[in-house]
């Protein structure tokens, strides 16, 4: 599971939704693992300002991840461009947010929610939401 | 016509096989219409859209739309994620995506969850929500044993009859009017959808009633409009299968 994918998840019990304690969740007991995939330059400067940096930072904290800078970093600081060839190359705080939101995986552990305390599963990559009967 | 993604490593004892319903998904999302109303609802240089497909089955609808981001949106910075409340259609719409847009990537595909709905997903995230329910005028099936149908039986290296059994029930029986599961979706969709951009799919069959359906989304409030877009298997002025789109114009 990509750690972006927790950008956009919350506790899945209703009466948490409304609190702040409820997003992000907190990854506990977790084995990462590092799965490439493709560079999209479009892609991260659209994603930017869809980011919860505050979560993220939390996230990296908890994880053991290289810490991230205090606010989002700003398009202009994800590439620069040759005035010879008219080409872009990545900076490397584009390449590390590439790495961190897209590459960087949970294979097994837990997902926590600060609200309730709840446990979600994560088991070869997939997080299991599914609440047991009397808490839906 | 867009290429369908390849479903053939999926076993169909347990997960839902692309039928006549999928495949009227597929091609009302890609008709010019639908197009030309998703280039213009998320213009290239905005924010990076979320599609969510809940029920995402073997993925073949969430494939679609990841390998044709380009056709469907104009871009090819979307992102896909699904959600099924059964765990091997999860795995297997997880590689069906996968493989449809690998080398190079034709979009981001971030997971799919094993979950009820959406009731994961951060209130207003999603910018495309899409939806084939389980819609047959069944009985639901019995929920008490899902955690034990849900994975292997300990030990095993292949599920019994009777887990298969109550997996593809799950991927068909819509309880009352088939609505059952589709009118607990639409209790959270107002509340998932993007306020201003977001936008939904859903399909529905001659039997869940859907002028009476589509009359009830427009009465969540001020702005919120359902229309059909898309129909197949038109008898005699009515359709058996629809999509209709809700969203805020
Ligand atoms: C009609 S099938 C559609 C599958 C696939 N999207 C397609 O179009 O071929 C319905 C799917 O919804 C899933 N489903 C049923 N109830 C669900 C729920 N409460 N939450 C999430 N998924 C559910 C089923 O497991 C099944 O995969
Ligand atoms: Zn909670």
């Amino acid at each position: 599971m990509k750690l972006l994918t927790l950008n956009f998840l919350t506790c899945a019990i209703k009466t948490c939704k409304s609190s702040p304690l409820s997003f992000p969740l907190h990854p506990r007991e977790v084995e990462l693992e590092i799965l490439e995939t493709d560079y999209n330059a479009v892609f991260l400067r659209n994603i930017l300002p869809r980011l919860e940096w505050e979560a993220l930072r939390v996230l990296a904290g908890e994880l053991g991840l290289p810490s991230l800078p205090e606010s989002s970093p700003d398009v202009s600081s994800l590439s620069t461009s040759s005035e010879e060839d008219d080409s872009e190359t990545p900076t490397q705080v584009a390449q590390d947010l590439h790495r961190l939101l897209l590459e960087t995986c949970i294979k097994e552990g837990k997902l926590v929610c600060g609200c309730c305390g709840h446990e979600y599963a994560v088991k070869e990559g997939v997080a299991n939401f599914l609440l047991p009967g009397h808490l839906v | 016509m867009l290429p369908t993604p390849s479903t053939s490593h999926v076993c169909f004892d347990r997960v839902y096989e692309p039928a006549e319903d999928s495949y009227l998904l597929l091609d009302t999302i890609s008709a010019p219409s639908e197009t030309a109303f998703l280039h213009d609802r998320f213009p290239k240089a905005s924010t990076t859209p979320l599609v969510l497909e809940v029920g995402v089955g073997s993925g073949v609808i969430l494939a679609f739309v990841a390998a044709n981001a380009n056709t469907i949106f104009g871009r090819d910075d979307v992102l896909t994620l699904g959600t099924d409340i059964n765990s091997f259609a999860c795995q297997a719409a997880s590689q069906t995506v996968q493989h449809a847009i690998a080398n190079p990537n034709h979009s981001i595909f971030l997971d799919v969850i094993n979950g009820d709905l959406a009731s994961s997903l951060r209130l207003d995230s999603v910018d495309v929500f899409i939806f084939n329910p389980p819609y047959v005028p069944a009985e639901l099936p019995n929920f008490s044993h899902h955690d034990d149908y849900n994975a292997l039986p300990p030990g095993k290296q292949s599920t019994t009859f009777e887990q298969d059994s109550y997996l593809l029930e799950l991927s068909y029986a819509g309880g009352e009017d088939g609505m059952a599961v589709t009118d607990r979706m639409l209790d959270q969709i107002p509340f998932i959808l993007h306020e201003s951009r977001g936008v939904a799919y859903l399909l529905l069959c001659a039997q869940n009633k859907p002028e009476e359906v589509k009359q009830r989304i427009r009465a969540w409030g001020p702005g919120w409009e359902a229309e059909t877009v898309g129909s197949s298997g038109k008898k005699a002025g009515w359709e058996k299968l629809q999509i209709v789109r809700i969203w805020k114009p």
